[in-house]
């Protein structure tokens, strides 16, 4: 009986014992159904996210970059399509046995190495760089019967950048290439990091850089399965994908530049360095923006190897500055049209007051020579444009100040940027006080404006300093009356598939407030320049009426009572040539700045480049024919200013 | 033959085999071949091997159905003696796979002989403590751990945790079960949880890294983290219906590592949900509550403790299991039961629902 009691004791106490168990089992599996409900119903979007992200890769579509066309529709920037061979760094465990390898396959020069070496350094964290481009149809397909051998290397057509004219209008339309770690930066700051994946070149200079929205797209994605090892997997999609979002093309722009007309100018400056714009008065659209020696642009879209990146940064001619755009130089006489407008304007001189000029100017002890030996004698101020006479413009620059020259010559545009539509434009220095104490800051000793620095502002030296862009942007707005608009290269921005037009609104800055009849008296003049003057010569014969200005910048300073003879100096520190033009003088259709670096004088130099641009658009005529033989209708056809000792 | 002998035999066949547990093991095999199929899409001969291992596994369990209980007490001491030596054998002679030495070569087949100890270890606990039954005293107890503790250590020096772990919670089971008084078991939980720096200085570092990215995962997303983080990503884009059989992403574009094996329940949970993960909780509820009624149902003292342990065990394959896929506890190499690929444990699980089966058709038989 006792052991009976105790077996169902035992038995009850094995059971207490089995529940306890049981409990167990079912505490433990609610904890495991409350994590399958956590995860699969309260965090299900959370992981479902998450696996999605797992199988599907987006890949980029990038678009067509947008064309460069000029005025008439003719191409500056295109693109083509090209198989290139491209390396994925991360799948590739040799990378230069890899190398050694295709190169027994296709043509792998030691540049190309370079390249993709310093392709490599450069692009840190990208795994996908381009070893060749532009493959030959063979060599697709000697690779894409190899392929198997080569994991991580991939043929890819891709459109490339061509600019079909290579260095005409080089400056202008500048280039693409690869994109950068400062790209990447400024990509992420305007926050188009979406918009690039997939893009590889962008814009690094001229239109190309600051159309680079515009012309760049939007780029269209596509959705693929990849599994855990990151292949795609071909065929069917275990799940549903979205649709492929196409990209949408880049637009095209479309310039006031014309082509011809540019490449007339350039054929004008011929070996010279220099710089020529054109621009249309009435709207402010640049006909021809020209900086020689150019560059071939077509050289930097893949990177430009060493050897040609030597040749260019290295060279004395600096091919590579936009002289146009960034290149400073004193205007010289092309000055003093706006010295002549200002005195009328102010009152400090009438049209026909005269001055006698014996050949020089004395200010104080200090003697400032007029390039004519013993004068022009009696000048009045038709006369003093015509030849150019310096003594005229010294006293005027005495008797106007610094003060009125600055503030009534800044109204031109001297000295602040003209806005137009390509970045990096210099400011230049318009001379005055002011700028004198902001200058030389840290040397307060040298602050003070000396009266006779006045005097060589005057005539275009001293300080001054200028763009050629800025010379062309002033005379255009006095050929312009005084209307000055914002110079731009985009006429319009077109929509490729809808062929929609964005004009680029001719924007009129302001209008500086000038008597017609004063204008008309600077205007006078330098048709004078050009008729009976210094720029007669280069003009003869023309069958239109243009107007213009000689000017010849100083590039060292003389030492008292030294004159300046040609031969004696070194080529780099001759005189700069520079003409200033436009025409038809009554009603402007074109005015233009023209700059020929340590080439002379400006009516020997300078001022045949501009006829020859003038006739080419004004007549159409070529630029070979030769000009008729200049008429002698003024003793001395050059011109020349001289500065201050 | 008449259909009557015919239905005679039948019933004769089955009569030792119960319904409840083979209903419910049959259709956790069904689940799980289902997932095998599209776990191993890559390798279709996965599927037909793990057909071709239930069906040895079913003949094995209709087998220890019809072996009597008494012939498993017969049986404890030398199987356990033969496996411990087994052991030694493979501490020895072993073949090293993976890193691990757990094989041992015996000409025509390999074997992993502490697989067995999941059976053998139970079997000799249970029966010790049955000759022992009148008077457990501290010393009883002792004897017991020292058992417990000697092929334990030896399985986990192998190295096999997931293995050790099932061995000591075999024996452990029949410990608690026998009646080790609560005071000691307070004071154990309490000295093991003192202990748990000790035991971290002796873990290796692979399974130290375990225990660590299973607290953040993200600190080693493609190293050690990886599983777990990719399993609980299917486990979770699996929502509450699934993404439909053969239609688990993670599944086909082999994010899920070992997805056939130790992993199956995250492609089985990434295609079948909420419910389909349900739907297994309650089947192996069912499993194991069905296993504790027999061992409450069982005639002897040795029935009693070995079905309840045996059936706990399943309970730790489950929850083990299902708890790493899902993140609650760390990777161990611990096998989905009747789920994942692979013979060796398929075929101790069978012998072990055949013995429960034996257990429960001879309770009635044996009187004490």
């Amino acid at each position: 009986m006792k052991e009976l009691r105790n077996v169902r004791r035992e038995l009850h106490y094995f059971q207490l014992r089995l529940g306890v168990a049981g409990a167990l089992v079912l505490a433990a599996f609610a904890i495991l159904f409350g994590r399958f409900f956590y995860l699969q119903v309260i965090q299900h979007q959370y992981y479902d996210t998450k696996a999605e992200d797992n199988r599907i890769s987006i890949v980029p579509d990038p678009p067509n970059r947008g064309l460069i066309l000029d005025r008439n529709g003719v191409v500056l920037a295109r693109n083509y399509s090209a198989y290139t061979l491209e390396l994925t760094l991360s799948r590739i465990p040799d990378l230069e046995g890899t190398i050694d390898a295709l190169s027994k396959l296709v043509d792998i020069q030691p540049r190309d190495r370079r390249r993709f070496q310093k392709l490599r350094e450069e692009s840190k964290g990208r795994d996908n760089l381009t070893l060749r481009s532009r493959l030959t149809d063979e060599e697709v397909a000697v690779l894409a019967v190899n392929r198997y051998r080569f994991p991580g290397v991939d043929i890819k057509g891709r459109l490339f950048r061509q600019y079909p004219l290579g260095e005409l209008a080089s400056h202008v339309v500048g280039y693409i290439s690869r994109i950068d770690d400062r790209d990447v930066e400024k990509i992420e700051d305007s926050d188009q990091a979406g918009n690039y994946k997939g893009t590889d070149h962008i814009g690094k200079t001229g239109l190309e850089l600051s159309y680079e929205q515009a012309l760049h797209g939007t780029t269209g994605f596509e959705q693929v399965e990849t599994d855990a090892s990151g292949r795609i997997v071909r065929g069917t999609s275990v799940r549903a994908l979205a649709p492929r979002t196409p990209p949408v093309p880049g637009n095209n722009l479309v310039l006031t530049l014309d082509i011809r007309l540019q490449e007339a100018a350039e054929r004008a400056l011929g070996e010279n360095r220099g710089a020529l714009v054109a621009i249309e008065p009435a709207t402010g659209g640049v006909l021809a923006f020209v900086s020689k020696p150019g560059y071939d642009p077509n050289l930097f879209i893949d990177g430009i190897d060493p050897l040609n990146w030597d040749a260019l940064n290295n060279s004395p001619d600096h091919p590579l500055n936009n002289r146009a755009l960034t290149g400073l130089y004193p205007p010289g006489s092309t000055f003093k049209p706006y010295m002549a407008l200002a005195a009328l304007e102010l009152g400090k001189r009438t049209p026909t007051q005269t001055i006698f000029d014996p050949g020089y100017f004395m200010f104080g002890n200090n003697r400032f020579r007029d390039d004519k030996a013993g004068g022009h004698g009696y000048v009045d101020m038709y006369k003093s444009i015509v030849v150019s006479c310096d003594t005229y413009y010294y006293t005027l620059a005495n008797d106007l100040g610094i003060d009125n020259m600055a503030r009534f010559i800044g109204q031109f545009g001297f000295g602040a940027k003209t806005g137009i539509d390509v970045e990096g434009e210099f400011v230049g220095v318009l001379p005055s006080p002011e700028w004198k104490v902001k200058r030389f800051k840290s040397t307060p000793a040298q602050q003070k404006w000396f009266p006779g620095e006045t005097i060589s502002v005057g005539i275009g030296q001293g300080y001054n300093s200028y763009t050629p862009l800025q010379l062309a942007q002033a005379v255009a707005t006095l050929a312009n009356d005084g209307v000055m608009y914002r110079p731009h290269f985009v006429d319009y921005i077109q929509n490729p598939i809808t062929g929609e037009r964005k004009y680029v609104q001719a924007q009129s800055l302001k209008t500086i407030p000038l008597k017609a009849k004063n204008l008309e008296i600077v205007k006078h003049a330098m048709v004078g320049v050009n008729k009976e003057g210094t720029g007669a010569r280069a003009f003869a014969g023309a069958v239109y009426v243009s107007a213009g200005k000689t000017g010849t910048a100083q590039v060292i300073a003389l030492k008292q009572g030294e004159k300046y003879t040609e031969a004696n100096v070194e080529e780099r520190h001759r005189d700069h040539a520079l003409f200033i033009a436009f025409a038809p003088a009554d009603n402007p259709k074109i005015a233009l700045a023209v700059l020929v670096e340590n080439a002379g004088f400006g009516a020997r130099a300078a001022a045949p480049v501009a006829r020859k641009v003038l006739d080419f658009y004004l007549l159409g005529k070529g630029v070979d024919k030769p000009a008729a033989p200049a008429p002698k209708l003024v003793p001395q056809a050059t011109e020349d200013d001289d500065g201050e000792d | 033959m008449t259909t009557a002998r015919i239905r005679q035999l039948l019933e004769r066949f089955a009569a030792k085999i119960d319904g409840p547990l083979i209903a419910i093991v049959f259709a956790i095999s069904g689940l799980g071949l289902a997932t095998l199929y599209s776990a191993a899409y890559q390798s279709p001969g996965r599927f037909a091997a793990q057909v071709l291992n239930m069906l040895l596994a079913v003949a094995l369990m209709w087998v220890a159905a019809q072996v009597h209980p008494q012939m498993f007490m017969r049986l404890a001491v030398p199987v356990f003696l033969a496996v411990l030596l087994m052991l030694v054998g493979v501490a020895l002679f072993g073949d090293v796979r993976n890193g691990a030495r757990r094989w041992l070569p015996l000409g025509f087949a390999s074997i992993q002989p502490s697989e067995l100890m999941k059976l053998a270890m139970p079997l000799l606990l249970a029966r010790y403590f049955h000759r022992h039954e009148a008077a457990l005293r501290f010393r009883e107890y002792a004897v017991a751990f020292a058992i417990l503790i000697v092929p334990t250590a030896m399985i986990a020096r192998q190295p096999d945790l997931g293995t050790a772990l099932l061995v000591a919670a075999a024996g452990l089971y029949v410990i608690f079960l026998a009646g080790l008084p609560w005071k000691v078991i307070a004071a154990g939980v309490t000295a093991a949880l003192a202990s748990l720096p000790i035991l971290w200085g002796v873990l290796h570092d692979y399974q130290r890294r375990r225990f660590l990215t299973l607290l953040d995962p993200t600190s080693d997303p493609l190293g050690a983290g990886y599983h777990i983080i990719q399993s609980t990503i299917a486990v979770g884009s699996g929502g509450i219906t699934g993404k439909g059989w053969l239609e688990g992403t993670q599944t086909h574009l082999e994010f899920i590592p070992e997805r056939a094996t130790d992993f199956i329940f995250a492609v089985y949970s990434e295609e079948f949900g909420l419910i389909g993960a349900s739907l297994l909780l309650v089947l192996y509820l069912g499993l194991i509550m069905r296993g504790l009624m027999i061992a409450a149902n069982a005639p002897t003292f040795f029935t009693r403790l070995l079905a309840g342990s045996i059936t706990l065990t399943f309970f730790t394959y489950a929850v083990v299991n299902m708890g790493m896929v899902s993140g609650l506890l760390p990777v161990v190499g611990v096998p989905l039961p009747f789920v994942s690929y692979g013979g060796t444990s398929l075929i101790t699980l069978s012998l072990g629902v055949g013995m429960l089966m034996s257990i429960q058709y001879h309770r009635t038989l044996v009187q004490t």
